[in-house]
């Protein structure tokens, strides 16, 4: 990790459905943050969801065509596809891999949606960029406003990390890619029990019930160790953590638990414009968080 | 109240449905329970998701569709795949959930209505949830 590896260029970029909408401030903030450090984000010419789950069996091929026709899109552009939101990125990720592996299928597949899916593309994170590609000491020389003193609590999730093999971002028991990042640009990662536990995910939409529960415990255990504000790399965790802290006195009160996307927080350690934060659209504000430690505030 | 085990369900077709959707050898588990420790939705279920590989194991498909008690277990699991990372054995717990709900949805089993859900929620919902959720709950 670090050392001087500088690529930039211009990669392919997948925004998928969520990052279109719901969570157009991911999408801002990335794109601004990608751009501040030399990379182009450029947009597929054409795309389509990718099915935002990874089917878990194995008879049946249909569920793999919503993700292959995403592979195929972006084969032309380049070697790699960037990714943003996590659910995509788990999806498309191991779409690539079991695709490489499996020969037949890949030939069921491309037969079915009269396409050539070649089998090679390579699906990233932006994380994976910042990281291997450009390197953190890279990531570091472009923050204006270190976040001294900041106490951020990295949010892993699920789909980010497992399974263990086919995403091979990090490790999935112990990982370390946002403590990283949280590090270069002056903060302090904050360990807290619920790091790599599940938000609840779809359940959301179903049992809603039980996906709160499950968030006010990520959410408490990240104060109780003292977090300022909660990153993660995922709109649907973001969600989900956010949404239920809407109506909590403490929320009222200026004392939730801001939950902001890690593109957020590098773009206001870039001193980036602030247009590119997308704070408007969050339940918790994260700018009195940020007021109190290094003294941003709503005044511009 | 008495439950028949027989070797007609221990090698019987609902044993066979599961193995063939998940993949996964159900024999390789060995009940140590890690599963069950650690799944953040466990608190919710009926059943412990280590009692239902058991259950998947002997054949009982009654506790294991709709109305038996292992049910709320296969429809809170939320895919978070904490298990399979975790499994001594190499048992990926995760297919053989989604292979109960796919047994269940592929008889016709509708088990969403986005309509009962609070419309304030529904118009706040991310994408991906939505489009997430039709595919796990419906057909
Ligand atoms: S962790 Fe694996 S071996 Fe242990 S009970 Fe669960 S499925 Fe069985
Ligand atoms: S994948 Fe399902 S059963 Fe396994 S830990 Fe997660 S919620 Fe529990």
């Amino acid at each position: 990790m670090g050392g001087v590896k500088h690529r930039g260029g211009t990669y392919p970029y997948y925004p998928g459905c969520t990052l279109s909408t719901q969570a157009r401030a991911y999408d801002r903030s990335g794109r601004a943050v990608a751009a501040a450090l030399g990379i182009g984000l450029q947009e597929l010419a054409e795309w389509q969801c990718c099915g935002a789950t990874f089917p878990l069996t194995i008879d049946d091929s249909m569920a793999l065509i919503a993700p292959t026709r995403v592979l195929c899109q972006a084969q032309d552009s380049g070697e790699r596809v960037v990714t943003l939101c996590a659910v995509c990125f788990h999806v498309l990720r191991r779409c690539q891999v079991l695709l490489a592996d499996d020969a037949q299928m890949l030939e069921r597949i491309n037969w079915f949606i009269e396409q050539d899916y070649r089998g090679e593309l390579h699906v990233a994170h932006l994380l994976e960029v910042l990281r291997d590609d450009l390197g953190w000491n890279a990531v570091g020389s472009r923050v204006s406003r270190p976040l001294d003193g900041l106490r951020v609590a990295p949010y892993y999730g699920c789909l980010l990390l497992r399974p263990r093999e086919e995403i091979g971002l990090d490790d999935p028991e112990d990982p370390s890619i946002l403590h990283d990042l949280i590090r270069v640009v002056g903060a302090d990662p904050v360990d807290f029990p619920y790091a790599i536990e599940c938000c609840g995910s779809y359940l959301t939409a179903k049992e809603p019930r039980v996906s709160e529960r499950l968030s006010r415990e990520i959410v408490a255990s990240a104060q109780e160790s003292g977090a300022d504000l909660l990153i993660t790399a995922c709109p649907l965790c973001q969600f989900n953590l956010d949404y239920p802290q809407r109506e909590t006195r403490a929320a009222a009160a200026g004392d939730g638990l801001p939950v902001i996307y890690f593109t957020q927080l590098l773009a206001v350690a870039f001193g980036l414009p602030r247009d590119t934060w997308g704070f408007e659209d969050h339940y918790v504000d994260p700018i009195p968080a940020l007021t109190s430690m290094v003294g941003i505030s709503h005044e511009v | 109240m008495h439950t028949l085990i027989s070797i007609d369900t221990v090698r019987g077709p609902f044993v066979r449905e599961i193995e063939e959707i998940s993949g996964q050898n159900l024999l390789a588990c060995n009940q140590c329970g890690m599963c069950s420790a650690g799944c953040p939705v466990a608190s919710a279920m009926d059943m412990l998701p280590s009692q239902v590989i058991r259950l998947a194991q002997l054949g009982m498909e009654e506790a294991l569709t709709a109305g038996g008690r292992g049910d709320t277990t296969v429809w809170l699991c939320a895919s978070c795949l904490a298990c399979a990372t975790r499994c001594p054995k190499g048992v990926d717990l995760p297919r053989v959930m989604e292979a109960l709900r796919q047994i269940q949805l592929r008889r016709g089993a509708v088990r969403m209505d986005l309509d009962a859900l609070p419309p304030q929620l529904a118009r706040a919902l991310p994408q991906v949830a939505i489009v997430g959720a039709y595919r796990k709950y419906l057909k």
